[in-house]
């Protein structure tokens, strides 16, 4: 079986597992697109395809949900998330040099994947600890009063 | 009941919690069983403790209110022999500039009155009985037993409690509409979409006081009729969720939610919903419609929730600090709240700041403060005694406002008079250093992307003025610009749907209005006043005060800096990428913007 395959139906089963414990509501479906976008990292066409005959809605239905909200993606992420926060109060804040320097850095501008599959860099908004901004996410972990020289330290403890 | 002579609460808030303070807790009860302290001293969890700016985690102790900060694990069996064995302070690690209890920022004493924000860093969240010792639930008892759902509704209309959520509406009038509805089964929506930038009053109740909120809105719920509720909290907050999830079900198993509430007969159950990022989802219709499981795009109204809501039945929607108030009205009765504040907008508000301010934070305050008061007297003045250059408030969708306003008393109509709002309290202080062309496309930036593209004036106009701002910080602007950007702001506010998109051009119309000389700089002198936009300046080392130390020439990023180590260097225009990071690393401020 190839890997493709066998990913496709863990996601089959990850979906029904999920339907089964969160119902079959309708309005059940962003709480479960949530799970699938955690366990998965995305949410894969099969997962899609699954939940369309699991909670009988259209697979555009399910897409369009999918893509309308930034915290989903229909799109594989690298093994890290960077979130950087692009907010006012951390933009006057200083974020736009830190911004710059996790941009070179990493390589990537906002949305991109490296090649080697180690990072994602995204944008998020106000995560609402704007007291300490510039701040970044990196996984689940947070990080407040960045300065652009921080940076190169941070990223270097996720392998 | 078991005793406790000393109780410590550890602040468990996103940022504590990330710098270890589920770590230092667990640590902290190993030492106290250690030194054979564990029956006498007492382990909480609250949120946040002190100002944001402490380098935490943060540990309060009362009853004699130390507050130790930045603490680590080994720093405890010391700590714990000398507070608790011995009965001295351990001056070391005591916060240094704010002694005791005061949450966040403190508005000068005689300011501030805190409502909402009472119980926040006082009691621990996740324990209800905390929040029943301090007179909690008292409020719902009182409306179930003596008062009458009109009774209630009149009540908060005498109060004049207006909507905290940024537009104003008396909330005693939106849940009297709501229980003249007509509907099979009627909802009791909070919305906890806290997504304005620089915004954080709200996420503060739901992780510090959790149960004000479950409390509001029950009586909410009683006086409207209605009997399922759902608090719509936004993906970005997870603690917040979390702690609304866990107070929800103690409140269910004390019997204050379910069937029968305190045996009155009245029944009245609350679920928490997930956003997924999505800014728009503040707007009411737009949140329904998410809650439903749809995309969150606003519809036109009327209808208005309270006719036609979620699932198409009457619905009221108020936000997080709105029903936290519900409670202390009651209690404390309606002339009390409506004694606060100025004209039309009664009792206080919080306010979020953040930007260019020495301190940062939240405060709640009566109605009525001017803008000066918050930024001199509660943050400060503005960093490194720069000069104040504009103040946003009510986050996005808000106006920018010059130093001449300062002196404007805050409330609902003289903020919307000075083409601003007073939205959700969101403040972001900006010095001279800010160009407000910079700002404007920034905020547009913000809008554009957050657009849901359901209506054209929405997104395509945010589109076409984000252009023509990215045109002239590039120093491309035209002179005709400025008129196509002022028509573009009426188009787009006259004609959209929602809040979001008549809010969107009101960063560049209170920008175009009170800074026009910056605009008419970049488009006919191609020059950025604040020394800002990358196209509009250059870097240049000075000769005297460089000396050779070769620290940039090491950093830039492009090598574009050149020199023979003790001489001054000099930077290559054509390589130079304008990052700044030279400017910034240089001990002898050498480097000059030009």
């Amino acid at each position: 079986m190839s890997v493709a395959v066998k990913e496709g139906q863990d996601a089959r089963h990850l979906v029904r597992d999920l339907v089964k414990e969160m119902g079959h509501e309708k309005a059940e479906l962003i709480p479960i697109l949530h799970e699938i976008n955690g366990a998965l990292g995305y949410i894969s066409d099969d997962a899609i395809e699954e939940l369309s005959e699991q909670l009988k809605v259209p697979t555009s239905h399910i897409y369009s949900v999918a893509t309308f909200y930034r915290m989903l993606s229909t799109e594989p992420r690298g093994r890290h998330v960077i979130q950087f926060c692009e907010s006012a109060p951390c933009h006057v804040a200083g974020g736009r040099l830190v911004w710059q320097k996790l941009q070179q850095e990493l390589g990537l501008a906002k949305g991109e994947t490296s090649e080697d599959n180690r990072w994602t860099l995204l944008t998020v908004s106000c995560l609402g600890v704007c007291g300490v901004g510039p701040v970044m996410i990196v996984d689940n972990d947070i990080y407040g009063n960045l300065t652009p020289e921080q940076v190169p330290d941070i990223l270097s403890n996720y392998e | 009941m078991a005793y406790f002579r000393s109780h410590v609460l550890i602040s468990v808030d996103p940022l504590c919690v990330e710098k270890g303070a589920y770590e230092l807790m667990d640590a902290l009860q190993d030492e106290l069983v250690k030194q054979g302290l564990v029956d006498e001293v007492q382990v909480l969890e609250t949120s946040r403790i002190g100002d944001p700016q402490t380098a935490g985690p943060d540990l309060m102790v009362y009853p004699e209110a130390v507050h130790y900060t930045n603490l680590t694990v080994d720093d405890l069996p010391f700590l714990v022999e000398e507070h608790f064995l011995k009965g001295r302070v351990a001056e070391q690690y005591i916060q240094e500039t704010k002694a005791v209890a005061d949450e966040e920022l403190s508005a000068p004493q005689a300011k501030e009155v805190r409502i909402v924000l009472k119980n926040i860093g006082e009691i621990d969240p996740l324990n209800i009985e905390e929040y029943i010792a301090r007179d909690g639930y008292l409020a719902l008892g009182k409306v179930l037993t003596e008062m009458t759902p009109e009774a209630t509704i009149q009540e908060i209309l005498d109060s004049g409690l207006r909507g905290r959520g940024g537009a104003g509406f008396p909330a005693g009038l939106k849940w009297r509409f709501i229980r003249s509805a007509e509907g099979e089964q009627k909802f009791m929506i909070c919305n906890a979409d806290e997504g304005d930038p620089g915004a954080f009053a709200n996420r503060r109740v739901l992780e510090g006081d959790p149960h004000a909120v479950i409390e509001g809105m029950i009586i909410a719920a009683f006086a409207a009729g209605a009997h399922q509720g759902y608090i719509y909290c936004r993906a970005e907050y997870p603690i917040a969720v979390n702690t609304m999830k866990t107070a929800i079900e103690q409140a269910r198993s004390f019997g204050l939610l379910g069937d029968d509430i305190l045996g009155t007969g009245f029944s009245f159950d609350l679920e928490v919903r997930m956003g997924a990022g999505a800014f728009v989802c503040g707007e009411e219709t737009a949140l329904m419609a998410s809650i439903e499981g749809k995309r969150g795009e606003p519809r036109p109204r009327p209808p208005f929730p309270a006719q036609k809501g979620l699932w198409e039945q009457p619905s009221n929607i108020n936000n997080v600090e709105t029903y936290a108030n519900v409670p202390q009205i009651i209690l404390n009765g309606a002339q009390w709240f409506a004694s606060l504040g100025y004209k039309k907008s009664t009792g206080t508000k919080t306010f979020s700041m953040a930007g260019d301010v020495k301190n940062t934070g939240l405060i709640e305050v009566p109605f009525g403060i001017s803008l000066r008061e918050i930024i001199y007297d509660v943050g400060g003045g503005i960093k490194g005694d720069k000069k104040f250059k504009a103040v946003q408030t009510g986050g996005p969708m808000g106006g920018c406002l010059p130093e001449t306003y300062l002196d404007l008393p805050m409330d609902y109509e003289a903020l919307a008079e000075a083409g601003s709002i007073l939205g959700s309290g969101g403040l972001v202080v900006m010095d001279e250093d800010t160009c407000m062309v910079d700002i404007a496309r920034f905020f547009m930036e913000f809008t554009q992307d957050e657009s849901c593209g359901k209506c054209t004036p929405c997104r395509v106009g945010t589109r076409r003025i984000l252009e023509i701002l990215t045109q002239i910080c590039a120093g491309k602007g035209k002179p005709e610009d400025i008129d196509t950007l002022r028509m573009l702001c009426d188009q787009i506010n006259e004609n959209s749907l929602c809040g979001l998109g008549k809010g969107a051009p009101n960063p560049v119309k209170s920008t175009l209005e009170h800074f026009l000389d910056e605009y008419e700089a970049h488009i006919h002198e191609k020059r950025c006043p604040a020394k800002v936009c990358k196209a509009l300046i250059r870097f240049e080392i000075q000769d005297g005060p460089c000396t050779g130390c070769t620290l940039c020439a090491r950093n830039c990023p492009v090598d574009a800096i050149s020199g023979e180590r003790r001489q001054t260097h000099v930077i290559d225009p054509d390589l130079c990428i304008k990052c700044g990071i030279c400017e910034q690393l240089c001990p002898y401020d050498a480097i000059e913007i030009v």
